[in-house]
């Protein structure tokens, strides 16, 4: 799964987001970063292929907070869909904190990310009530149709597994929220049977939605 | 008019005056009571992490004392029962999720933990065993050619991340993830080798676990010294002389070179030479630079170039300023050079023909990683084949059994052992702009030379100023350690809040005498060591490293027009 991959999914999240002036994450030219306006590859940019327009200005606006760490990282996770290598160093050279730092921040928070995510997040919950209801069933199902574990995501890029604490719907355990793009939709009285469901319905979208594409060309 | 203004505070039923401590902690132990802790170090922010240094005041509330400011009337107990066996409990829960191989350990003797849990008559540790004690979960990092980190015997103390982050500036790790999983580790879990990490080993000086060592390289000593075909040829750096002492108990510093000699002689080197000769050779060089960039108006200042924590320090973070930095090797390196070519020019002239091995004794944990860079290979060898700490060595005395006390004193060999006592001061902040400033002076009486020494060139402060006279104009100096410090002259330099004309940077706090490969050390026992130099200096009979006879005749023979090659290096 290369980087270019990764953009394609980010570009579709970002499409109708009318705020977004220019595409994030990786990009063909490596734009104003670069005022050699190259094809990626000279010594201003080193071949990088981020685009760090937004990501700088946050900074800037961020420098005079204080602890504005947290800030930037959840926007840059914003921007980019997580957090990359090249972002989290590009944070550092920007501010006044180290690397190491930043990793350390990263990784206490559940909320941060340092590897992409699938088109679908799928977090379940594993709070009490859905733990009585057999939210262990549902896991071992989707852990066995998707062939990865809590927190990994599957070879395509459709599906990455988050087990998550109550998500506050206790009435529907078990129950899991999938989120696509901005969108988030909620799954609850699972079965295995069920998810099983849910979760190739899915698949089979994402098979017709190309062709879609084709059809709107 | 006030009266007596000093405030007391009650230490277990005792009267103790307060007297600036930043926090009680302080205050007791000035009182005579050592208590435990894991997490404290006086040049460090206070993490109270550790919970060790707890007390109890007379409502029966239980604080931390390390963050516990003391005021005025405060009534405190430090060893109440509660106490006492609260501080088992912490020993007891580290204990148990901590590997408890001490024998195989590397700080076997040597640990805080292992000592504190003697202390507390630990015998046994009610909690299961944890996997994580159990097996070693985590890799063993060896990337770095200075320093192995070995998480599995991490307890979280913070010292390290505090040390590289607060005192070196450096940050090249901090506690990631969170919980049971926490862990200090570089940005990205990488190898150390791949950090901004400069190797300066002040982790490994206060870390109280095994979890950061020293790259232990005494098993390569020993293949050397028994391989027949092998001429060993040591070195000894300044500031080892004057540590060396405190592994084998012996109060007087400035007397344990000719016993160390005589060790290392028993140890089977063939040669005792010593840095502080190639360190005569670095002032001429340096001078000479100085002296040049001076008189021909080009950028100064001229930062010296000795430390090699320092040069990484400015590789990653301020490669603007490497034109400036001198381009002398460091004594270390000249040393080497200069040995191995007298084998390639000097032939007819020596009697031992074999295969040099030059082996040198440092404080200094980043001097591994420089006898590695590729700057220092000839033909495919590194120049400097092995480099030791002073910890190392003394771990080589004890595993030879030579009872270092009952030594007789040696002399150095000729002629790479004799120095001047300008070479001999390099292991101590502001020692190589003391030696540069007795090469400038026109007046080389002894005199003149003990007047340089009161004109601010000597202290363990961070950072130090001077000026002198050179020729009718001003000649303004600069003495930082620590890297923190370094920084901070830098900014100020760049914003033209201060110009000089020469800056002597070395990384360790208080120079090479407090370097990452020395005994544990703290600042008294540096202060120690500090004066102990001084005074070898103040009791040789050449103190300038012009008068230096083999430094002239190494000119000649060796070095001829050669300098270039042999003393400098363009990182």
């Amino acid at each position: 799964m290369g980087r270019k991959d990764i953009n394609k999914t980010n570009e579709k999240r970002f499409e109708n987001d009318a705020e977004r002036q220019y595409k994030s994450g990786a990009g063909d030219r490596c734009g104003n970063i670069c005022e050699n306006n190259c094809e990626n590859n000279c010594e201003n940019c080193h071949g990088e292929m981020y685009d760090f327009r937004e990501l700088d200005d946050i900074i800037m606006q961020a420098k005079l907070i204080k602890g504005n760490l947290i800030i930037i990282l959840q926007e840059a996770q914003r921007i980019y869909g997580y957090l990359p290598r090249e972002v989290i160093n590009r944070i550092s050279e920007r501010t006044e904190h180290t690397t190491a730092e930043i990793y350390g921040v990263a990784t206490f928070y559940a909320q941060f990310r340092l590897k992409p995510i699938g088109k679908h997040l799928i977090m379940l919950c594993q709070g009490t009530a859905c733990h009585v209801s057999g939210a262990q069933k549902i896991e071992k199902t989707i852990k066995e149709e998707l062939e990865i574990e809590d927190g990994e995501t599957t070879g395509d890029m459709l599906f990455t597994l988050n087990n998550v604490a109550c998500l506050g719907c206790c009435s529907l355990a078990p129950v899991m929220m999938i989120k696509t793009g901005e969108e988030e939709e909620t799954y609850g009285n699972l079965t295995p049977e069920r998810t099983l469901e849910i979760i190739n319905g899915l698949r089979h979208l994402e098979e017709q939605e190309p062709e879609n594409e084709k059809e709107a060309v | 008019m006030k009266m007596n203004t000093h405030k007391y505070m009650t230490i277990n039923g005792e009267m103790t005056p307060i007297e600036g401590e930043r926090n009680i902690l302080e205050v007791i132990r000035k009182a005579g009571i050592e208590l435990p802790t894991f997490c404290y170090h006086s040049e460090l922010s206070i993490y109270g992490a550790c919970r060790m240094c707890i007390v109890e005041d007379e409502k029966g509330n239980i604080m931390t004392s390390c963050s516990t400011p003391p005021k005025e009337g405060m009534v405190i107990k430090t060893n109440t029962t509660r106490l006492y066996k609260y501080r088992r409990q912490i020993i007891r829960m580290l204990l148990s999720s901590h590997c408890r191989e001490c024998t195989t350990c590397s700080k076997n003797g040597e640990c805080v933990l292992q000592s504190l849990a003697k202390r507390f008559g630990i015998d046994e540790v009610r909690f299961d065993k944890s996997e994580k004690a159990w097996k070693d979960e985590y890799p063993i990092d060896r990337s770095s050619k200075s320093i192995i980190k070995n998480p599995n015997k991490c307890i979280h103390c913070g010292d390290c991340v505090r040390m590289c982050a607060e005192v070196q500036n450096v940050g090249a790790i901090d506690f990631a993830n969170r919980g049971w999983n926490l862990e200090v580790t570089p940005a990205f879990n990488d190898p150390l080798a791949d950090t901004d990490c400069v190797g300066c080993g002040q982790c490994v000086a206060v870390c109280p676990t095994g979890a950061l060592n020293v790259n232990n390289q005494i098993n390569e000593a020993w293949e050397a010294i028994n391989d027949e075909d092998l001429r060993t040829i040591i070195q000894v750096a300044p500031a080892v002389r004057v540590a060396l002492g405190e592994m084998f108990g012996i109060a007087d510093a400035d007397k344990v070179m000719p016993l160390m000699v005589a060790a290392l002689r028993k140890l089977g080197f063939d040669n005792i030479y010593d840095t502080s000769f190639s360190a005569d050779l670095t002032v001429m060089e340096e001078s000479a630079e100085f002296l040049r960039k001076l008189e021909s108006g080009e950028e100064l200042p001229l930062y010296t170039s000795c430390c090699p924590g320092w040069i990484k320090y400015a590789e990653n973070r301020h490669p603007e300023l490497m034109p400036l930095i001198s381009t002398c090797k460091s004594p270390m390196q000249m040393f080497s050079s200069v040995v191995k070519e007298e084998r390639k020019v000097n032939k007819e002239h020596m009697t031992d023909l074999r295969k040099p091995f030059v082996v040198a004794i440092m404080p200094c944990t980043a001097k591994k990683s420089e006898a590695a860079r590729e700057e220092f290979m000839t033909d495919g060898e590194p120049d400097t084949d092995l480099v030791l700490t002073t910890e190392e060595l003394g771990l080589m005395i004890k595993q030879a059994g030579i009872d270092f006390n009952e030594l007789e004193p040696e002399a150095h060999d000729l002629p790479f052992g004799m120095y001047s006592g300008a070479g001999v001061i390099f292991g101590v902040t502001g020692g190589v702009a003391e030696a540069v400033i007795r090469r400038l002076v026109d007046d080389k009486s002894h005199n003149s030379f003990n007047n340089i020494s009161f004109s601010g060139v000597r202290g363990l402060e961070g950072v130090k100023e001077v000026t002198v006279p050179y020729k009718g104009r001003d000649i303004k100096i600069a003495i930082v350690n620590g890297l923190k410090n370094v920084e901070n002259l830098i900014k100020k330099i760049e914003a033209k809040e201060a110009e000089y004309h020469f800056v002597e940077v070395m990384a360790c706090p208080n120079g090479c005498i407090g370097g990452g490969g020395q005994p544990r050390s703290d600042r008294d026992s540096r202060r120690k060591r500090s004066d102990a130099l001084y005074s070898n200096d103040k009791l040789a009979e050449i103190r300038h490293s012009a008068a230096n006879p083999f430094v002239t005749r190494v000119y000649k023979v060796i070095v001829r027009d050669d300098a270039k090659r042999l003393l400098h290096v363009h990182y």
